[in-house]
């Protein structure tokens, strides 16, 4: 798991609320800094790589790991 | 510039209010300007205290516990009782509640739209519905739609 600045688990939540959640989060964030993002809905394996390519918040990793999908996404330049 | 989402939403039902403002909070997350039009059964979604149901009845896809013939679903209590399933199982399943995502869709500035020719239909009252509705008519839809580039009838 590369660096990160923040975390946001939010393991037991389902679509649409770990984007919703991801973009508040990011919201509040600086261009640049990295957040870690924890999703247990599955379908989020395909809606976080299109949230963070239609926002223009990179998406620098995507891992799973005992169950969960980790997610490393970079609060991009808007 | 932005990508624009319009909505019309004619559906008063638990199950029918979920698209609407599901999409509406996701695209705003996504970075686009909504405008759901709300008509017909859709002003309920406006109220202040949502009472939504979803009935079984007329339904046959809906998945039940054992199976419920049509004649039997006329019972009293057996919508609420239906009602009462399905929002156990949203619960559980950790999806959000329809006042959480129309809370979502009124923070992030989704615009509201109240039909006014159907207001008028029903006799709803206004004071009836959250803050911050604006109404219009087809011609208000039709303006903004022209542009979308994802309108939905729900």
């Amino acid at each position: 798991m590369s660096y990160f600045d923040k975390e946001l688990d939010t393991s037991g939540l389902n679509c649409p609320l770990p984007v919703l959640k991801a973009r508040k989060a990011l919201s509040e964030m600086a261009i640049g800094e990295k957040l870690h993002l924890i999703v247990t809905d599955p379908g989020a394996n395909q809606d976080i790589p299109a949230f963070s390519k239609m926002t223009g918040n990179p998406l620098i990793e995507a891992t799973e790991k005992e169950g969960k999908l980790h997610f490393i996404i970079e609060k991009g330049a808007e | 510039m932005a990508k624009k989402l319009a909505i019309i939403a004619s559906k008063g039902t638990l199950d029918g209010a979920y698209p609407p403002f599901l999409l509406a909070s996701t695209a705003v997350a996504l970075g686009f300007e909504v405008k759901i039009f709300f008509t017909f059964y859709g002003l309920q979604l406006l109220n202040k205290n949502l009472n939504l149901k979803v009935s079984p009845l007329g339904n046959p896809a809906m998945p039940m516990p054992v199976p419920v013939p049509s004649i039997v679903q006329i019972i009293p209590g057996l919508e609420w009782f239906a009602t009462w399933m399905m929002k156990r199982k949203l619960k559980q399943k950790g999806v959000a509640s329809v006042e959480e995502l129309r809370d979502i869709c009124v923070e992030t500035g989704v615009d509201l739209i109240a039909c006014q020719m159907t207001v008028d239909l029903f006799d709803f009252d206004k004071a009836d519905f959250i803050d911050g509705i604006s109404s219009g008519g087809a011609a208000t839809y039709l303006e903004f739609a022209g542009d979308a580039d994802v309108t939905l009838y729900i």
